[in-house]
């Protein structure tokens, strides 16, 4: 009895502490929103090393990047440690001919194409572990994306906090309040990756989810 | 040919999700526009994604998916409880879900109050359905 008693405890205490010291903060959205560049410029900015390569062809990440353990600190002292999942961006159509407007020989679209169709396989199978995310948007594009509204709708089903980012705020054709009207029960915070605009605020707010 | 084909909620509502998504993605591969009517859960959308990924070939190169539902303006604390309760005895059929094949249309353009189905059938035909909705 006091042995299953003591399994009990164990049992909960080890879950407690393990979904503490291994937060796992993912990044999601559709392609090219800059989701490797957000993730390059969180661990410049903290571990100063990049996570992957960016790109302008659609779907460069096409496989799940971890950095692991990374720190953030924040105003008052505060601070939180968390992995960072960088994931494929997320489609529901892909063909390889897209990809040879890029100037790609017809072999290395097909083998990008058959590669991202994995990916978006990857970056789906991987939403249910995430203990928070950010969903990366362009704010240049319409927000009413039905991929936009998947990948919301299913991180509410599973009840896993969200932030979404309109990234590529620096551009002209930016408008960060149609993203605010297409999700205005979320927080959403205009930000330029690349520029690295607001990317304090977005730390702030990373204070604010993750818990 | 453009070919639209109805779904009524009562031909699927009794499918589990897996049986529901690969109806639906069946009939998208032989090339036609699927008018579903009511929504997926969106952990049925993530599983057409995913289903729709693993079966791109040759000849199928993915989905257009959009999902639209009614805009309920100024809806009284009672009448949203009436609306969610029916909603989880008998299903969520309110709403519309288009589903085409990626070579059918090129892209489904959205706004709050209406959708656009911009199709490549050689004439790239444009079919507008305008339709009061949300999302």
């Amino acid at each position: 009895m006091i042995k299953k008693f003591q399994s009990f405890f164990k049992n909960i205490f080890s879950k407690i502490f393990r979904k503490k010291k291994h937060i796992k903060l993912g990044l999601y959205g559709p392609p090219n929103a800059g989701k490797t560049t957000l993730a390059n410029k969180i661990s410049q900015d903290w571990l100063g090393e990049n996570v992957g390569t960016v790109s302008k062809i659609p779907h460069e990440t096409r496989e799940i990047q971890v950095k692991e353990k990374i720190e953030i600190k924040g105003k008052g002292g505060k601070a939180i440690t968390f992995n960072l999942v960088d994931t494929p961006g997320i489609a529901t159509r892909i063909d390889y001919e897209d990809f040879l407007k890029f100037k790609l020989t017809k072999a290395e679209a097909k083998k990008r194409a058959k590669e991202a169709t994995k990916g978006v396989i990857e970056a789906i199978k991987w939403l249910d572990s995430m203990d928070c995310v950010v969903v990366v948007l362009d704010s240049t594009l319409n927000p009413y994306s039905q991929v936009n509204l998947t990948i919301i709708g299913n991180l509410a089903a599973r009840e896993i906090p969200v932030i979404v980012i309109g990234n590529k705020i620096d551009l002209k054709k930016a408008k960060i309040k149609s993203i605010e009207n297409a999700f205005p029960q979320y927080k959403v915070l205009g930000v330029s990756a690349e520029k690295g605009i607001n990317i304090e605020e977005f730390y702030e707010s990373l204070f604010e989810v993750i818990r | 040919m453009l070919t639209l084909q109805f779904v009524p909620y009562s031909e699927i509502k009794k499918l589990d999700s897996d049986a529901k998504v690969t109806k639906l993605l069946n009939l998208v591969k032989e090339d036609k526009i699927v008018l579903v009517e009511g929504r997926l859960k969106a952990t049925e959308e993530t599983e057409l994604i995913q289903k729709t990924m693993e079966g791109i070939n040759k000849s199928f190169k993915g989905i257009e998916l959009c999902t639209i539902y009614p805009h309920v303006k100024n809806e009284k604390t009672y009448e949203k409880l009436t609306r969610t309760m029916a909603a989880l005895l008998t299903g969520v059929k309110s709403g519309l879900t288009v589903i085409g094949p990626a070579t059918v249309i090129k892209e489904i353009k959205r706004d709050p109050n209406k959708i656009q189905l911009l199709t490549t059938n050689g004439l790239n035909r444009r079919r507008t359905l305008r339709l009061k909705g949300k999302r």
